[in-house]
């Protein structure tokens, strides 16, 4: 297994092997994308039980909290990715950073727009100095800033390691931040209600939430693929593979 | 099932604005991540090739210059 | 510097390459005269700092119960941008004469030497800030009990403020006009130091004890001590190989 997981990362650092690995890929994640994503969306939105206190306003808990957990998720891989390319100088890890840094922002995009539409009928307000929304809206100017970098940094490898860095020190800090954020809120406003915290969601709930959490994963590989896949020929137009590929079809 | 009919499911209980306000924008940022990098990923590849075969015809420039 | 002789040897590759400390110091004694030269430069963040602390009495209200509760946060989101500006230009000069690059070249450990010009940097502009702040905490109706606590909390706060901003500064070093690109990457990063900042200062205006705060300011000062000359070294060496 180990010996299987260290063949295919070595693989996949050479991009060829990536175009063609990830080609075999891509129907996989789409299929199933497509299939979690219907069935989340249907079971969430028609079977799904009316929350008791916030009535089917609930029912945008669906697409919050699946971007939300993306949002964060992403920032980490891309920190993850970030180390590969530092420490193991892997080029293919930047390609896969920098298709996943506009899927982040739209995610932390869609986390910050429905909790500002639910806040709506349940504080009252569209925008609330609420503790997770707030943590929420840093991230992304923290987003803005990595894609900001890779805009302003002329040479792509140049670029590639600068945006690896700031995505580190990002990965670092967004503890700190969450943490200090949730101190800040406590001390101003005393625990008022929370969009999603609640007490004990029953299975009916739950079940397709989870659904929509992995519909939402899968569909970020399928669009990280798309994306790298593009940029991996962009960068590699040069090559002899790229042009073979491409005059077969 | 807990809507009785479609209109009781388009309302959400009062909340229909506010419900399917959210899920429109959350579709169409879902399937925006998805189409676009396709349609980038095809444009890339034709530009591609229309540069690999216009570096194939200024390799082969014979059969105009002979006329 | 002090010996050629040493220096020689070094070359040559015999005697032992000086250790971090030694270059630290080295270093530290370059900055300090480098940077106290160029004047201009330090006077401007002060000014920046004291003209932001001003447009807020002329832009909301300059009665006293207006002004009171909103002044530890006026001070700290000014010496925050002060701070910002100031950082802007650390590394760019040496980064254009190339003295930058001879520095990374010479194989000196760079988190010392980077250490140094933030450190010399802090004592000309981040120092003078806090000695300045009281002044404006006058002028903004900060209770007396708070003022001690906002020089206390700025001199912990501006000393991670520079450590931070300094690892923005050397990523975009080699970006034209980067002031708007380092405000966006490091402002982020800023906010627990400002939540932590203003939170001791208000404790201290209600009469609770800003202990903790300031106990969280220092332990996030350690922590930038010991991660950001790292840091900073690794944006150094990316924005020399792009020149």
């Amino acid at each position: 297994m180990w010996k299987w997981l260290t063949t295919l990362y070595h693989r996949l650092g050479s991009p060829k092997w990536f175009y063609q690995i990830t080609g075999r890929w891509l129907p996989w994640f789409a299929i199933s994308a497509l299939v979690l994503l219907s069935v989340g969306l249907v079971w969430g939105l028609v079977y799904a039980p009316m929350d008791y206190q916030q009535g089917n306003s609930f029912r945008i808990i669906y697409l919050h909290v699946p971007s939300a957990i993306l949002a964060q998720s992403i920032y980490v891989m891309m920190a993850i990715a970030g180390v590969v390319l530092l420490v193991w100088k892997m080029k293919m890890a930047d390609v896969v950073a920098q298709s996943m840094a506009p899927i982040g922002a739209g995610m932390t995009f869609m986390a910050l727009a429905t909790g500002a539409i639910w806040g709506v009928p349940t504080w009252g307000t569209w925008w609330m100095w609420d503790a997770r929304l707030t943590s929420m809206l840093i991230l992304f100017f923290l987003y803005l800033g990595l894609i900001a970098l890779r805009e302003a940094l002329k040479p792509q490898e140049v670029a590639a390691k600068a945006c690896a860095l700031l995505a580190i020190v990002g990965v670092i800090n967004i503890p700190i931040i969450k943490y200090s954020v949730d101190w800040w809120y406590t001390l101003h406003q005393p625990a008022t209600f929370t969009l999603t915290q609640k007490p004990a969601m029953p299975a009916s709930m739950w079940l397709p939430l989870l659904i929509m959490v992995l519909g939402f994963y899968a569909l970020l590989g399928w669009s990280v693929l798309l994306r790298a896949r593009a940029e991996v020929l962009l960068r590699e137009r040069k090559s002899g593979w790229v042009r073979e590929t491409l005059e077969k079809k | 099932m807990s809507f009785d009919n479609l209109s009781d499911f388009l309302a959400m209980g009062g909340h229909g604005l506010y419900v399917w306000s959210s899920f429109a924008l959350g579709l169409l940022i879902l399937i925006g991540n998805v189409l676009l990098p396709w349609l980038k990923l095809k444009a890339t590849r034709n530009q591609l090739q229309r540069e690999y075969r216009r570096q194939a015809n200024q390799n082969t420039p014979a059969s105009a210059s002979d006329t | 510097m002090k010996s050629p002789a040493r220096f020689e040897a070094v070359v040559q590759g015999q005697g032992n390459p000086p250790g971090d400390f030694a270059v630290f110091k080295a270093a530290l004694l370059r900055e300090w005269r480098l940077q106290v030269r160029r004047r201009g430069d330090l006077l401007n963040p002060l000014v920046f700092f004291a003209l932001v602390v001003v447009l807020f009495p002329l832009g909301i209200s300059p009665t006293q119960e207006i002004l009171a509760p909103v002044a530890p946060g006026v001070l700290w989101v000014a010496a925050l941008l002060a701070t910002l500006m100031s950082l802007d230009a650390l590394f760019r000069p040496d980064l254009l004469d190339g003295s930058l690059e001879q520095t990374l070249v010479s194989g000196y450990p760079v988190a010392p030497l980077a250490l140094a010009k933030v450190g010399v940097h802090w004592l000309l502009s981040g120092l003078p800030l806090v000695f300045l702040s009281p002044f404006l905490g006058v002028m903004l109706y900060l209770p007396w009990q708070a003022q001690g606590v906002l020089m206390l909390s700025l001199l912990l706060g501006s000393l991670a403020l520079s450590l931070i901003g300094s690892i923005g500064a050397a990523l975009t070093a080699g970006v034209g006009k980067s002031g708007v690109l380092m405000t966006l990457l490091v402002l982020p990063l800023y906010i627990p130091i400002l939540i932590f900042g203003t939170g001791a200062m208000q404790a201290a205006i209600v009469g609770n004890p800003p202990g903790a705060h300031l106990a969280l300011l220092g332990a996030l000062v350690l922590l930038a001590l010991s991660l950001s000359p790292w840091a900073i070294a690794a944006g150094l060496k990316i924005a020399v190989s792009g020149e």
